[in-house]
């Protein structure tokens, strides 16, 4: 129990996927520019990798380590998480197609959010089981989320201010998350 | 007779409220200057000139009026409250980098007095510690706990440390020590009583840490003008100092090894009241509504208690700060007030073109 907890403390806060392992950027400046939008976009994630977090484990413990496949885990994750996005997209176009409007190509290009990989790689690399895997994604999706939707909020108030001119947009963007991911130096050795 | 809400009016500006932030630093200062000689004045004085001078700079290089922004002495508070921060003797290139890193980066990127969503001087803080760590970790020893061999550093030598790199008084430990925060989180075998009389930077001291006290107490005194003069609202503060006294009653045990220190120590210690009464207090970077100042301030409190009991860093109050700025804007988003004559609060989402 304490080890689950601890892995959830170190991917919200002091392994960051964004701000600490800068994984996931493309969503993290695409999507942030309204916070409705983000929040969309940090619910699909979540669903998408705590999902894919188990597939991925399951495949890679019952089926590639049995056959001694271990080297093709890369692609075989690519394609379980493929499958788990395009699951995603037809479960969000059934139940919200506000969101599904909403979030646009943004949904399909889950598959190369670099996080959801690297959460699949992670799990296998540090030897994780079940549920250590499952914990590992969901804390791993959390904290994504978490900057995502603050830093939505804070680039909407971007948006109107006086930034000078070679400054505006990603630029600004940019700077802030960089500023953002000083910030989140602070939580180191946080529950070590 | 109390004048009340229509006809009441603050005579005054932007320059005069920066006026009285700075007059507000004053007792804090005195007490830094009492305790670990004339560092932090040198510090304060050369901040704010250099805070200054990248203002200039700045504005020059984006063609707005220089006496109408410089006259707002927003850039000297940045530079005051900076100044306070770092370590007294430390180099004049950390004072440069500070000052460019505040003004240029933290504050002009973003547009100036009025957008920066960060607090300028703790950006500067933070680049600077996480960019120079052992520069920026060696405070001076207070007075109380020198001995006959070591006296307090005089404004000269002081000076050509500063700008000439000349050591002071023979070896580097032999000025610089442990602050009351770091050599409490050393501490994992005494218990906090055999602790605060072992070690003279606690032994000399009245309640929480040698010099520290008084600092704080400075700070306090300031922050308690400000409140009284109706600077800034008493939400955020209060909210602060009362969530880590909150937390380090809960965290005290009574003072075995394990102890994460008493509520005193903690409100006491380090940039406690320099952060409640003068950082978080921000007009910008802060939440908006009361309501949002309260949970701005409490979370402030929250995380600076579990940094500097569970983190790497032993006094955490520019990470407090900085992190809270970054979730200030989604406060602000939940937290919108009534307006009067509504029965509901009114989302305020700014619509953008796209």
């Amino acid at each position: 129990m304490e080890i689950l907890a601890g892995i959830l403390l170190s991917t919200i806060l002091v392994n960051n996927f964004v701000l600490v392992q800068f994984l996931g950027l493309c969503p993290f400046m695409g999507v942030s520019s309204k916070l409705e939008t983000a929040i969309g976009m940090a619910a699909a994630t979540t669903f998408v990798l705590t999902l894919a977090s188990i597939c991925s484990y399951l495949v890679s413990t019952y089926v590639l380590e049995p056959l001694g496949l271990e080297y093709m885990q890369t692609i075989a994750f690519i394609l379980v998480i493929a499958v788990v996005v395009q699951f995603a997209k037809m479960f969000i176009e059934s139940t919200s197609p506000l969101l599904y409007r909403v979030l646009g190509v943004f949904l399909p290009l889950i598959t190369t959010n670099c996080a959801v990989l690297g959460v699949a790689l992670q799990n296998t690399a540090k030897a994780h089981n079940f549920f250590e895997s499952t914990i590992y994604g969901f804390g791993a999706a959390l904290g994504f989320s978490l900057v995502l939707i603050l830093f939505s909020a804070m680039r909407e108030r971007l948006a109107v201010a006086d930034v000078p001119v070679p400054f505006k947009g990603a630029a600004i963007g940019m700077i802030t998350a960089g500023l953002m991911s000083l910030a989140f130096m602070g939580f180191a050795g946080l529950g070590t | 007779m109390r004048i009340t809400s229509p006809h009441a009016h603050t005579p005054g500006n932007t320059g005069d409220v920066m006026k009285q932030i700075i007059l507000a630093t004053i007792p804090g200062l005195i007490a830094l200057t009492y305790f670990f000689g004339p560092g932090s004045l040198i510090n304060v004085i050369m901040m704010t000139a250099a805070c200054m001078g990248v203002e200039a700079a700045i504005l020059k290089l984006r063609r707005r009026p220089l006496g109408f922004y410089l006259g707002d002495y927003s850039a000297a508070v940045t530079g005051v409250l900076l100044g306070l921060a770092i370590p007294p003797y430390c180099p004049w290139w950390i004072v440069a980098i500070g000052a460019i890193s505040a003004i240029g980066i933290a504050k002009h990127l973003y547009g100036g007095i009025g957008y920066n969503p960060f607090n300028p001087a703790m950006i500067a803080y933070v680049i600077l510690l996480i960019s120079f760590p052992l520069e920026m970790s060696q405070w001076a020893e207070p007075r109380t706990v020198l001995t006959e061999s070591k006296e307090l550093i005089g404004p000269f030598s002081a000076l050509s440390h500063i700008w000439f790199g000349t050591p002071l008084t023979g070896a580097l430990d032999a000025w610089t020590g442990a602050t009351p925060l770091d050599s409490f989180k050393q501490n994992n075998s005494l218990l906090v009583e055999q602790l605060y009389a072992s070690d003279s930077l606690f032994s000399t001291a009245r309640w929480a840490g040698a010099g520290w006290e008084w600092v704080n107490i400075g700070f306090l005194a300031g922050g308690i003008y400000l409140l009284y003069k109706k600077i800034f609202t008493w939400h955020a503060p209060i909210a602060m100092l009362a969530m880590l006294f909150f937390c380090a009653c809960i965290g005290y045990d009574n003072g075995s090894s394990n102890s994460l220190g008493s509520p005193l120590f903690h409100l006491l210690s380090g940039g406690t009241m320099l952060g409640a009464f003068f950082i978080i207090t921000d007009p910008v970077s802060s939440a908006v509504s009361n309501r949002g100042r309260l949970i701005f301030g409490a979370l402030a409190g929250l995380l600076i208690y579990l940094i500097r009991s569970f983190g790497n860093y032993p006094d955490a109050v520019a990470f407090a700060v900085l992190l809270m700025n970054f979730a200030a804007p989604f406060i602000d988003y939940y937290t919108v007030p009534r307006t009067y004559g509504h029965k509901k609060a009114k989302r305020a989402t700014i619509k953008q073109e796209s």
